[in-house]
């Protein structure tokens, strides 16, 4: 069997832009996922990071299935989810769950959580037989770390941190291989998002689970990642090892991102080589010709508004980036 | 529309020039709810010089907010209400204000920001009407010359082309930049303190070291106190001078910001700091603190922290609550076995 689980190529996700109420025409398109290449191997923890509306949400949506893409192609353990039929697909949707970030409305508040948690067996229910499902909650829910008696409880009588727990439950509970969680700890306190983070641990190892884990706070992401893909504005600007982009940085995007997250240490206060970044993110309906950093990089040559970079190997690094400059360059990043 | 140019601000009374711009002590709020009462903030005490900025850390809904909308005078109330305490600003009690005196000083000299700058803003005025305002109502600026001074603010807080963008509405501008115009609001009468809840929580790392740096600028230049209150322990690292540590409505540890990471006096500061991820922990577990921050309506007795506490012993689960007691010189603790937590490394 292959060691890739999930591969994306060349995914593309473009919402139309309308016009006019009672005749919608189309003026152009937000191309919020713009050609992505992604490899997801067996066991594996793929972190994806980048700023607000870079396309994160949407490029987990789609590889769940939950959106279709525009062009491009899909493939779960192999298979090519556009080409199969429709059994197949289901079977390969199911291996494939999602954990959203809100953990107080991606949850329906009428329902217990045991519907909740069991609510997949109704979509699925070829996976286990009505009489057994109480039981498998119960075990869920004590996997999760929640106390097994409170499968009749409503979500608002759960913490953030616990509702979050119930969340991952529900996604466990079809038995898939692959977790996507989009930034599952950021509306949680530190201290609570250690907890979560150490169960999405323990569960990878217990379960063999492969996760891709999307989130904006850079050091959650060294932490629970084996390699980690740069986004910016729908395309992947760096992909590589989490020690590779943390300490190699060649892309300058990754680096001036690296550079603006705050160090926990007041003794390396003004030690760190900021990196201000001027401007705002263009709109991804108009993205700027050739790089789509140019706008805000500091090292632009001409180039870099006519040619668009490839996100390949050049001989200045040994991983992947999207930058006709590309050299490493050490920056105090988010961690000791 | 009443204007208040004419409430003298140097006729408060007690003002005086040689006291601290903030002095907050032994503040208490209580919210009266149908479920009964959450004591949101019981006895909180810090002080803030002229050019420093203090840090108010802790987790969601110890009352952090509630201490700087107490201060501000703009408590949700009811439920909300001051039960107890005082709050300085150069001397003068503000709890004793007539409430046209308070408005005048929280525009004039205590300032604040908010984490949601769009709810902050009016969406139906221009930026530039709503900063020339403040001009025409506290300044008795003409309209024309009001317009211009609001031109140069939103130049101070760096938006680009300032001239043509004071005549836009909030919702043309980005996250980034109406925080920007927010700011450029507080600092509009040159208050002597800056109250800024979480300003930079809703955007990206890249804008905010943007907003940071921008906010420490002129902080300097105005020798401005900055009161900030977050969560975010790498933001505090990098900007504060004093920290105050909130749970449950108290403040548990108060320290120079290095003295704090270095050596944290209290086991609430000791978990908060162990569980950021580190490089050195990577494979291993994060070392989360056990269980969830209690009920404002039902805090444990003793120390609050007890139940999720790894030193707690038995004096730990009776009254009294250990008081904040100093510890070192400009060291406050307030944890009946700080020594033992100090020297736990
Ligand atoms: N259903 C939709 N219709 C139109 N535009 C959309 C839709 N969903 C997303 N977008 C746009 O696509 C872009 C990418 O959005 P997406 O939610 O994927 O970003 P993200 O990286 O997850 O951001 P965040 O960090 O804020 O969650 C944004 O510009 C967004 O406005
Ligand atoms: N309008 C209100 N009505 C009732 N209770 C309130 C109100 N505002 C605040 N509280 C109570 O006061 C407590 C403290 O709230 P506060 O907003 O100060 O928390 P915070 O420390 O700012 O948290 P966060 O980090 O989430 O902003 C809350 O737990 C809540 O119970
Ligand atoms: S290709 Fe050019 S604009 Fe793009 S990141 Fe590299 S140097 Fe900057
Ligand atoms: S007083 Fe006791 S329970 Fe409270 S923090 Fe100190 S050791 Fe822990
Ligand atoms: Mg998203
Ligand atoms: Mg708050």
């Amino acid at each position: 069997m292959s060691d890739i689980v999930l591969e994306a190529r060349d995914l593309v996700k473009h919402f139309p832009l309308t016009q006019g109420i009672l005749f919608k025409r189309q003026i152009g398109a937000v191309r919020a996922v713009d050609g992505i290449n992604l490899q997801l191997r067996r066991g594996e923890t793929l972190g994806i990071v980048g700023e607000s509306g870079c396309g994160k949400s949407t490029l987990a949506r789609m590889l769940v299935g939950l959106e279709t893409p525009t062009s491009g192609d899909l493939f779960v353990q192999g298979r090519n989810m556009a080409k199969v039929g429709g059994a197949e697909r289901r079977r390969g949707r199911r291996n494939i769950q999602l954990v959203m970030q809100d953990p107080y409305t991606s949850l329906n508040p009428r329902m217990t959580v045991g519907d909740i948690i069991g609510e997949p067996f109704e979509v699925h229910s070829e996976v286990l037989e009505k009489p057994k499902r109480r039981a498998r909650v119960q075990e869920l829910l004590d996997l999760v770390g929640l106390n097994p008696d409170h499968i009749n409880r409503y979500p608002h009588q759960f913490s953030g941190g616990q509702r979050q727990r119930i969340g991952i439950a529900r996604a466990l509970a079809l038995n898939p291989e692959i977790i996507l969680c989009d930034e599952p700890v950021s509306a949680l306190d530190v201290s609570i998002q250690a907890q979560v983070i150490n169960l999405l641990e323990k569960l990878q190892k217990e379960l063999g689970l492969s996760y891709i884990f999307i989130a904006h706070d850079l050091s959650v992401v060294r932490h629970i990642a084996d390699r980690v893909a740069v986004m910016y504005l729908g395309r992947v600007v760096e992909i590589g090892t989490e020690d590779q982009i943390y300490e190699n940085p060649t892309h300058p995007y990754t680096q001036a991102l690296l550079s603006a997250v705050p160090v926990p240490d007041p003794k390396l206060r003004g030690m760190r080589d900021q990196i201000v970044l001027t401007g705002d993110v263009p709109s991804p309906a108009n993205p700027p010709s050739g790089c789509r950093f140019r706008t805000r990089c500091w090292k632009a040559q001409e180039i870099c508004a006519q040619r668009e970079p490839e996100l390949a190997v050049r001989q200045s690094s040994d991983h992947p980036s999207a930058c006709h400059f590309a050299e490493v360059r050490d920056v105090v990043h988010a961690q000791r | 529309m009443s204007t208040d140019v004419n409430v003298k601000l140097d006729a408060l009374p007690g003002l005086d020039s040689n006291a601290l711009p903030l002095e907050v002590k032994d503040l208490h709020v209580e919210f009266r709810t149908r479920n009964g009462i959450a004591r949101a903030v019981n006895g909180v005490s810090f002080s803030l010089r002229a050019g420093e900025t203090r840090a108010i850390l802790g987790e969601s809904g110890c009352g952090k907010s509630v201490t700087a909308q107490a201060i501000m005078g703009i408590l949700d109330s009811p439920p909300g209400f001051v039960t107890g305490g005082e709050i300085r600003y150069r001397g003068v009690d503000l709890l004793k204000l007539r409430e046209e005196q308070r408005r005048k000083v929280r525009a004039n000299r205590v300032a604040m920001i908010f984490q949601d700058a769009l709810s902050a803003l009016n969406p139906v005025f221009t930026v530039g009407f709503q900063l020339g305002e403040l001009f025409r109502k506290h300044r008795g600026m003409s309209r024309a010359d009001s317009k211009a001074r609001a031109v140069e603010l939103l130049d101070l807080v760096k938006i680009p082309a300032a001239k043509q963008r004071v005549n836009e509405y909030p919702h043309q501008f980005s996250g980034g930049m109406r925080q920007r115009v927010m700011i450029a609001m507080a600092l509009a009468l040159d208050p002597e303190v800056l109250i800024a809840d979480e300003p930079t929580t809703a955007l990206d790392v890249t804008v905010q070291a943007q907003i940071m740096s921008l906010l420490a600028e002129l902080q300097q230049e105005r020798n401005m106190g900055l009161l900030l209150i977050t969560h975010d322990m790498g933001v505090v690292a990098d900007v504060a001078d004093q920290i105050s540590v909130m749970y449950a409505g108290r403040v548990i540890e108060e320290a120079p910001v290095r003295d704090i990471y270095e050596s944290p006096s209290h086991p609430y500061t000791k978990g908060l700091l162990e569980s950021i991820p580190r490089l050195d922990l990577k494979g291993q577990e994060l070392s989360a603190i056990k269980g969830l921050p209690p009920l404002l309506t039902d805090i444990p007795k003793g120390c609050a922290f007890n139940p999720r506490c790894r030193y707690a012993k038995d004096a730990c689960r009776q009254d009294p609550v250990p008081p904040l007691h100093r510890v070192a010189p400009a060291r406050s603790s307030a944890c009946h076995f700080w020594k033992e937590v100090q020297a736990d490394v």
